[in-house]
């Protein structure tokens, strides 16, 4: 019965020979680039260094405390900053979607900024401020051998990168909130906070849950951030990880770390995918009525839109921190301005920007085209197995970096796929690890396309892959306008997977920033950071140029969903 | 003393496309409902009937007027506080709630005990038909069924005032003419006072006492349908309800107007006018008489048949009349009395009291 119905599917797939085996060429490429590299970390786990099968790595787990620590403080951290991340962004959010207070646009810009930069960025600037030599604790406060490092380091971060994802998460979902019903609550006799406690928060809560999930994987994901400032006293999983295989060399142990790191982020991906998603109210319906709300009380307008300015200060004190970082001899001691980091930035890391940009340059339309593709398979054809390549195609969201660095090194050390140290191993796990955002937004615009539309182009004569290209893919060209961008401020700013894959020949600039860091040369990072987010900024301003307003600011909604 | 008392209500929206940098939604508006009346805003897209509404229900701060509930002036008062409840075109069902709970949800604001709640609740939901459904989650619905939990939503309150916003404008021709028959039938044996806004104006005529006829924020005539429909106060009025023909005559006495040769009665006539002045006329469709012989005595003007649009209960025809121009013509009873066809040659015959001046 089930057979049937695949041999019928097949055949019909068959009648477009040409789209049958694209169909098959994409199955086998996530097959190979994203399933094969996380089987490779599972069995590495289950390996002595010689390649034994043992039980030993996880056993380890039962016996050595800094891995059990490990563990623990990766999950304390990724919840506190799911809360607070939350709790920020839900509180943004509903300032900029309820209340008409002013600057609402320079607000919103100050937000979104910590998702377009390298997400350590924050890092640097706590160092600056709150290290040894730091501004706050040691120039203004006066404090000597304050230690940010540890919980208070990383969680203070991550809050800083993570609360704008919640932000744009969030105001997804409140602005999808009809606001007549809070109308229709108050007209019915409600309260402002009656109505906010009854109707606005009841009804995204689905919402936060998610955004809350979202937090919490990229948390857990989050290499630079730990890294920088966990310090040897807080270890926590994603950098032990590294640790294990770079510093150790003991790839098993490693490969355990990260199945290990794994689990919590699967369940919470499927919870939130499978579970929650489909919970979501999207209350819109009828004309929009464009009204400011009367939710929010005099009162309540002025205390929102002063923690809301001063998480906004806080980030603009971070980034001009950065800013000032890079200009400045040697911070804490030497004020004098000075060029002199950029000037080392650009003698020994031209090349690496130059490596930055091809990679960024290469993986970024490729990603958006299969972003598109596969969308348009999943949503237009039927084929045995579509399921699992949708599955596999978008599991990408919830596999942390490092897991899928390590898994690379593991899948193509040898021939016939031997990739390690070349440009074609960045450039793959680019592609396949920020498909899914062109394939999230391809998919949600195709579903809303009428088939009709494209089964027009077939009735006039154009074969499967015409239609996809003349009628298709001009439809949705947003999307995929989004997934570029997503894909291209990713493959600038990511590092949990490109650390392990940059080699001599190629390197990358987040990576150049980490070292510059482990070197103590804070000056010279924070000038590699200030010409990153520049790269950055020019880009997306172009790529936004390109298409209409709306599209840009989706773009930038989609580019937290990784 | 009116229930409801709206004194040069003002609302002005500030816009960037538009050159003065503002918006006048509604403009200088007086009206006076009295307690337990049905009175309609009707009028095109964009004229400000949902803003005066929803100035009403507190959602929209006047820019100046004054709005008076009884004899209590409410500008300033929450919509939480007022005594007005909404019956939203979009329904505004919470999508969290079950039908049982949406209706329960402003009862359940107040002091009330669980079991006045559950009589309350359950004896509005009798009233439109909804009991069986009352556990049923919203997305469960039909578009008819969404749109009662709405209304029982709003008349659980007891409300003074019940605001209506184009409650049907989402539902298909048969359920409309169903539910707003419900809708006067429910407002009528309750007594509440309402406010309905639609720009339908079959709708407006079928369930109004009086209908207000609005257009670019402003009132353009207040008056019970029959009043609106037979004596327009002018060509947008006119025009926008019902079918329409507009003729020029001249004033011969107090009274009297000539069209061609012809001279007719009219009534009311404004006493402003002087013989010899030229005015335009307003003819319904339903008034004419087509005569299939042009020479027939009672034959008063001549033309020839243009079109023929059948419609079942009448026929509406377009007539080309000599001197007078295109007049479109409705003639009931086509079964009876047969179709003419395009290109027959007819006599009109214009009864008298069928012809309005407009002012
Ligand atoms: N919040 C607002 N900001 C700016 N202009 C507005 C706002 N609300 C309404 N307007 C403008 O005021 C005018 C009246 O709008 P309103 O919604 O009251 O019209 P309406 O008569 O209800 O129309 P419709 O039949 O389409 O519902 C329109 O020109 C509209 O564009
Ligand atoms: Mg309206």
């Amino acid at each position: 019965m089930r057979l049937k119905r695949m041999k019928r599917e097949l055949e019909i797939l068959w009648q477009d020979p040409l789209l049958a085996l694209l169909v098959g060429a994409i199955t086998i490429s996530l097959l190979i680039f994203v399933v094969y590299p996380l089987i490779a970390v599972f069995i590495k786990g289950f390996q002595t260094q010689d390649g034994q099968f043992t039980l030993e790595n996880y056993r380890r787990f039962a016996t050595f405390r800094y891995l059990q620590n490990a563990l623990r403080n990766s999950l304390l951290v990724g919840l506190a900053t799911g809360v607070v991340g939350v709790l920020l962004g839900y509180l943004a959010a509903f300032t900029l979607t309820r209340t008409d207070v002013p600057g609402k646009q320079l607000l919103h810009i100050l937000l979104i900024l910590p998702i377009i930069s390298p997400p350590f960025v924050s890092a640097i600037a706590i160092l600056l401020l709150f290290g040894f030599n730091g501004l706050i604790t040691q120039k203004i406060l006066g404090l000597q051998g304050f230690n940010i490092y540890g919980f208070k380091g990383v969680f203070l971060s991550q809050v800083f990168t993570f609360a704008p994802v919640g932000y744009l998460t969030l105001r997804g979902v409140l602005e999808s909130l009809n606001p007549t019903l809070e109308d229709a609550a108050m007209n019915v006799g409600a309260s402002r906070w009656q109505t906010f406690r009854r109707v606005t928060f009841p009804l995204s809560l689905p919402g936060i849950a998610s955004a809350f999930l979202v937090i919490f994987i990229e948390s857990l994901a989050d290499f630079g951030n730990p890294l920088v400032l966990a310090g040897s006293r807080f270890p926590m999983l994603a950098p032990q990880a590294y640790l294990e295989i770079t510093g150790s060399f003991n790839l098993p142990l490693g490969a355990a770390l990260a199945v290990v790191l794994l689990i919590p982020s699967l369940t919470a991906f499927v919870i939130q995918r499978y579970y929650l998603q489909k919970r979501q109210y999207t209350t819109v319906t009828g004309k929009p009525t464009l009204s400011a709300s009367k939710i929010v009380s005099p009162g309540a307008r002025v205390g929102l839109y002063a923690l809301l300015t001063g998480f906004a200060l806080l980030i603009l004190l971070f980034y001009g921190t950065i800013l000032v970082g890079a200009f400045t001899a040697v911070w804490g001691h030497d004020n004098t301005l000075t060029l002199d980091h950029f000037r080392y930035a650009f003698s020994v890391g031209f090349d690496t920007i130059k490596d930055t940009l091809i990679v960024a340059i290469l993986s970024t339309p490729i990603s958006g085209f299969l972003g598109m593709l596969i969308a348009f398979m999943v949503v237009r054809l039927t084929f045995p197995g579509k399921g699992a390549v949708e599955f596999m195609s978008i599991l990408n969201f919830a596999v942390p970096g490092t897991v899928v660095g390590i898994g690379y090194i593991l899948a193509f050390n040898r021939p016939p796929l031997l990739l390690v140290g070349t440009l074609s191993i960045l450039v793959l796990n680019f592609v396949f690890r920020y498909v899914p955002v062109g394939i999230q937004s391809g998919i949600a615009v195709l579903r809303q396309i009428d088939p009709s539309i494209e089964e027009a182009a077939r009735n006039l004569g154009a074969d499967g892959i015409t239609t996809f290209r003349k009628v298709t893919l001009p439809l949705i060209a947003p999307a995929f306008f989004s997934g570029l961008v997503f894909a291209f401020v990713r493959a600038m700013t990511a590092i949990s997977a490109a650390i392990f894959l940059v080699s001599a020949q190629w390197n990358l600039l987040t990576v150049q920033i980490l070292n510059q860091v482990g070197s103590g040369r804070l000056g010279v990072a924070a000038a590699f950071s200030v010409i990153l987010v520049a790269i950055v900024i020019v880009a997306v301003g172009v790529i936004s140029r390109l298409v209409p307003r709306q599209v840009a600011r989706i773009e930038i909604m989609r580019a937290q969903e990784g | 003393m009116a229930e409801l008392r709206l004194v040069d209500l003002v609302k002005e929206f500030q816009s960037f496309d538009s050159p003065e940098g503002k918006v006048v939604a509604v403009d200088h508006v007086n009206l006076e409902v009295e307690r337990g009346e049905l009175v309609t805003l009707l009028g095109p897209s964009g004229c400000g009937k949902t803003t005066l509404l929803r100035m009403i229900a507190g959602f929209e701060d006047p820019t100046s007027g004054d709005i008076f509930l009884g004899d209590r002036r409410i500008n300033d008062l929450a919509p939480n506080k007022r005594d007005a409840a909404m019956v939203f075109q979009s329904y505004a069902i919470f999508p969290h709630l079950n039908v049982f709970e949406n209706v329960a949800f402003g009862l359940r604001l107040q002091n009330l005990t669980e079991a006045q709640v559950q009589e309350r609740v359950n004896r509005v939901l009798e009233l439109v038909g909804l009991t069986e459904l009352a556990r049923r989650s919203p997305d469960q619905l039909s578009g008819g069924q969404q749109q009662r939990v709405a209304l029982a939503r709003a008349i659980v309150m007891e409300p003074r005032l019940l605001l209506f916003d184009e409650p049907l404008s989402n539902l298909d021709a048969k359920l409309r003419e169903q539910m707003r028959i419900e809708i006067r039938q429910l407002q009528q044996r309750l007594g509440i006072t309402s406010v309905y806004v639609t720009h339908d104006q079959a709708e407006a005529m079928s369930i109004s006492d009086r209908i207000v006829v609005m257009n670019h924020g402003r009132i353009e005539q207040v008056g019970p349908p029959l009043a609106l429909y037979a004596r327009p106060r002018n060509r947008f009025v006119a025009a926008f309800i019902g079918d329409v023909n507009f003729i020029s005559g001249e004033v011969v006495a107090p009274g009297r107007v000539r069209v061609l040769t012809e001279t007719f009665p009219v009534a009311d006539m404004p006493e402003s006018l002087r013989p010899g002045q030229q005015v335009t006329l307003t003819l319904r469709p339903e008034s004419v008489e087509l005569l299939s012989d042009p020479r027939s005595p009672q034959s008063q003007f001549s033309g020839e048949v243009r079109r023929v649009t059948f419609l079942g209960g009448m026929v509406e025809y377009e007539v080309q009349a000599e001197g007078l121009g295109s007049l479109v013509v409705h003639a009931s009873n086509p079964i009876l009395r047969g179709v003419l066809r395009r290109g027959d040659h007819v006599g009109l015959h214009i009864p008298p009291a069928a012809l309005h001046v407009l002012p």
